[in-house]
């Protein structure tokens, strides 16, 4: 008699349960599909639905059905990648400015599948077709930037505070050196600066204080290594910040903007495949302005459109009461613009315990900011963001190169006193608003520029290729696998085919639960899986045939063979599974696909060869009281 | 029904008499591998070399010296351009120029694909990859870490489950293994590129995997049986025989079908596991055992016999 606990039976049928439960959502296919977002204010309701199915029927593109999702995003569904394509280029001129026009892959899988998680796996670039790019931000751009600033502060110190001086200079990578004039005393200097400059100057925050010392007449300035780690953080996280409202714009589904290293930046754009104009959107220019805000009520001059000669009307990034972003009146004088932007940072105002954003200008800001708040107090004050996307349009079979400008109002708000370089903007709604003014207010400023270190395009026919020849792969891996085990050991071969299939499925199981991207690399690592799961078994069944040489009944030998296999086995595993780690830590991108798909496999193997073929085995020869041998 | 079976049972062949004439065979592959690399370098891919290579396909067969010029005539010197397949698909390559930054120096497929494309022969891009020369040393150095932290792993653990005698003569198997797959690739010039790297790294998973089956017979019948230990090794050798051939004969299939049917952009990797599998295979039967006669690895019973812990471990398996 073979024994075999019926608990692990009661575990092995669950686990067979689950995985073919978390498989399951790959079988659906994807319903290709045109995705459409509300900008600025713009409604999805009955009425867009009505245009949407009118124009699509005007320009007989066939849809499956047209619904409202639950983030308020329309989808249509369509029945074929041509239909979807049609369908965006109808769409995208009726619906016009107001919403975002984007391709996607609409998943079909019952809605009780993703209650309870299931999800199938996301397909990599390469099997999908789009672009990645992989941008770095130049830290030494930033950091010279913010250099210059601190250099411009210890100058107006000085100045402001009569200590004559010969030079400021920056030195080396992290200090700056103060030359006095002879005659003026260094160390009042000194004291002076290390009482006034703080990390996070203008906003006068916490922050780490610089390290100040006198050399002779020389007073040398340490900047702190947080505060610098800090400015290229903050660089990355703008760049970041920025890369992602530009991605919006262009209408992409799923895209992955990630932050890889210190300094690196990774954009994957699914499906999108005019790279040209992609690159020319990431690499857009962003800027800020500071302008006055014109007495009047703003509604009025948009219906009426009598403007007061001195302004125009701009549109508040928040919708009003009805829906629609709000107008407001704006001077067309610039007070200050981003270029003059040094620094803006969220914190908490000590005064009255509100979110606020405290921002610095450069020297000439500054002053022009002194001047114009100088003569009024009391009254309001804008600030726009500005984009400008560079853009071409084809018209007549030609190329005309056009730039396309987003002006919003991201904030305005009382001047409550004269102020120049550093002031503050007190009383926001919430420390979540604080802290996206802040970020907006960087992304306005010049942002470090980035590059472009890498930029990988896959068409969608090489995608469609490259899924082909993964199945095809797959298939005949699998094929010959199941064979050769069916024909060498016969019985124990069914188990052990049963068993690497049983793989098959918990491998695809844990990486659609996981969220993990299916490459090329990743299909083949599957496919490796087959060789590993193999193995387990290979070594079970050749300890089985040898014992029962040794002269050991059947029943005997099937547990001595499995106790003594499965030593070998986990020390056999988890020394591969060494190798698999090592890849997934130091690889990337097909490296890392490759690598997931390998350690999930080696896992998945150990326990269908140890406890699930065991269970089988033990199933069709634990209670044959007469067994003579084994169809081994 | 007598079983199928590649080998007789009770096979005996004397593989450790020939160990010196063995291992003097893989250390001269493995230094001719060293010599290729040193002498005749990888034909590495862009993903290492930085620059830009474009794969497109026209609607009929394209003119080759029309696109060159073409593309002479729009900056792009010293490009390399080939037709592949049935002669519709064109490659373009195109290096970095010298001394220029990564941001001017990316070119875009879409400026490649207008130079080469005429209005009677319409081009799309199938696949176009472009990268700047610091992203592929990363890469580079990133492999050597990899190295550097399975080789490690392994002693770790080997150390920890066998002897360090065991850990050692694994670690210069596998690295054997390593070195003669990457040997190979320098030797014939076939292109190394990302995933020959990801193809290369698990040929020490499966190196190690073999090695480990044979050292755990080779510990079981150390405490089991009464002869020395070339005997001890000769014996587990043959006893993990036939499991060695059909497991990497197994192994071997399904990368086959990845070599065959995967497409181009798998066929460096499945070749690299290929040729990993066969070395991994037979060093784990002529290198690793034969290492454990010699020098300071020599192991004897003692090494494995009084290790209350391996006692403990062996008690708590099922």
């Amino acid at each position: 008699m073979l024994e075999y606990a019926r608990w692990k039976y009661f575990i092995v049928l669950i686990v067979v349960l689950l995985s073919g439960l978390y498989a399951l959502p790959n079988v659906f296919p994807q319903d290709p599909s045109v995705q459409i977002t509300a900008n600025r204010g713009a409604a999805v309701d009955a009425a867009l639905k009505g245009r949407v199915d009118a124009a699509l029927k005007k320009a007989g593109v066939a849809s499956k059905a047209i619904e409202v999702q639950k983030d308020g995003d329309m989808l249509v569904r369509l029945n074929d990648i041509n239909a979807q394509g049609r369908a965006a280029d109808v769409l995208r001129p009726e619906l016009g400015n107001n919403y975002v026009v984007a391709l996607n892959l609409a998943s079909t899988v019952p809605a009780w599948l993703g209650a309870i998680g299931a999800k199938p796996m996301l397909l990599g670039l390469d099997l999908q077709g789009g672009v990645h790019f992989l941008m770095e931000v130049d830290r030494k751009a930033a950091l010279d930037k913010r250099f210059e600033a601190y250099a411009e502060d210890l100058r107006v110190l000085l100045r402001d505070n009569r200590i004559r001086y010969e030079s400021v200079e920056r030195r080396g990578q992290d200090r700056l050196v103060a030359t006095l004039a002879p005659g003026a005393d260094a160390d009042k200097a000194r004291i002076l600066i290390s009482t006034n400059m703080t990390s996070s100057a203008g906003g006068g925050l916490g922050g780490a204080r610089f390290q100040t010392e006198v050399v002779g007449n020389q007073v040398l300035v340490q900047v702190p290594e947080s505060e610098i780690r800090q400015i290229t953080a903050n660089a990355i996280e703008q760049n970041i910040g920025t890369l992602r409202n530009r991605i919006n714009e262009l209408g992409v589904a799923e895209p992955i903007i990630q932050r890889q290293g210190s300094d690196r930046v990774v954009v994957q754009l699914p499906g999108v495949q005019d790279t040209a104009q992609a690159k020319r959107i990431l690499g857009a220019t962003a800027t800020l302005e500071y302008r006055a805000v014109v007495d009047g009520n703003p509604y009025d001059a948009v219906a009426s459109g009598s403007v007061p000669p001195e302004a125009r009307i701009y549109y508040r990034k928040e919708p009003g009461v009805d829906g629609k972003p709000m107008p407001i009146l704006l001077n067309k004088r610039v007070i200050a613009t981003g270029e003059q932007l040094v620094d803006a940072r969220s914190g908490f105002d000590s005064q009255s315990g509100t979110p606020m954003v405290s921002v610095t200008l450069n020297g000439i800001g500054g002053q022009r900011m002194l001047d114009f708040t100088s003569n009024n107090v009391g009254k309001q004050m804008a600030v726009v963001y500005i984009e400008r996307i560079p853009q071409v349009t084809t018209v007549d079979g030609k190329e005309v190169r056009s730039t396309r400008t987003n002006e919003q109002v991201i904030n305005a708000a009382t001047i409550q006193g004269v102020f120049g370089k550093n002031f503050q903007t007190t009383g926001l709604e919430s420390p979540k608003f604080a802290a996206d003014l802040a970020l907006q207010l960087r992304a306005g400023a010049l942002a470090a520029p980035m590059d472009f270190v890498e930029e990988r395009i896959v068409g969608p026919s090489l995608g469609a290729e490259n899924v082909e020849r993964g199945r095809t792969a797959i298939l005949y891996s699998f094929g010959f696998v199941l064979i050769f085990f069916l024909v060498y050991y016969r019985m124990f071969g069914l188990i052990t085919n049963i068993a690497v299939l049983l793989n098959l499925l918990m491998v695809v199981a844990v990486m659609s639960f996981l969220g993990a991207t299916l490459t090329l690399p990743g299909l083949a690592g599957i496919a490796l899986t087959v060789g590993m799961s193999v193995d387990a078994n290979v070594l079970i069944n050749e300890r089985i045939r040898e014992e029962l040489r040794a002269g050991l009944p059947p029943q005997a030998a099937i547990s001595t063979g499995y106790d003594r296999a499965s030593g070998t086995i986990l020390d056999a595993n988890v020394t591969a599974l060494l190798a698999g780690v090592a890849l997934f830590a130091f690889g990337t991108g097909p490296v890392k696909g490759f690598a997931v798909s390998l350690i999930a496999g080696i896992l998945t193997s150990m326990y269908t060869a140890v406890s699930v073929s065991r269970a089988m085995a033990t199933l069709i020869y634990g209670r044959r009281r007469k067994l003579k041998s084994l169809a081994i | 029904m007598k079983p199928f079976n590649v080998f007789p049972y009770d096979s005996n062949f004397n593989f450790m008499r020939m160990r010196w004439v063995s291992l003097a065979i893989a250390a001269l592959i493995m230094f001719a591998a060293i010599g290729a690399m040193v002498f005749k370098g990888f034909n590495f891919a862009l993903d290492f070399t930085g620059g830009t290579v474009t794969e497109l396909r026209f609607e009929k067969p394209v003119d080759v010296d029309g696109v060159r010029s073409r593309l002479e005539a729009a900056g792009y010197q010293s490009a390399q351009v080939q037709t592949f397949g049935t002669g519709n698909d064109l490659l373009v390559r195109l290096q970095p120029k010298a001394g220029a930054t990564t941001g001017q120096s990316s070119v875009t497929a879409d400026d490649v694909l207008k130079a080469a494309t005429t209005p009677d022969n319409r081009g799309t891009i199938v696949k176009s990859d472009f990268v700047g020369a610091q992203v592929g040393s990363e890469l580079a150095w990133n492999g050597l870490y990899a190295l550097l932290f399975v080789v490690l792993g392994f002693l770790i653990y080997i150390s920890f489950r066998f002897e360090w005698k065991f850990a050692v003569a694994a670690i210069i198997t596998t690295l054997h293994d390593v070195v003669i797959v990457a040997g190979w690739f320098a030797f014939t010039g076939h292109e190394f590129d990302l995933t020959v790297l990801a193809g290369v790294l698990s040929v020490m998973g499966y190196s190690i995997n073999d090695t480990i089956v044979v050292f755990d017979r080779v510990r079981e019948n150390f405490r089991g049986m009464r002869t020395g230990p070339v005997d001890v090794l000769n014996k587990s050798i043959n006893q993990t025989l036939s499991r060695t051939v059909i497991t990497s004969f197994v192994a071997f299939l399904t990368v086959l079908a990845l070599y065959l049917y995967g497409g181009g952009s798998l066929k460096g990797m499945a070749e690299a596991q290929m040729i990993g599998i066969v070395i991994g295979t037979l060093s784990s039967i002529f290198v690793a055992c034969p290492l454990l006669t010699i020098w300071f690895l020599k192991v004897s019973k003692q090494d494995l016999m009084p290790k209350a812990r391996d006692e403990a471990a062996l008690a708590r398996r099922p």
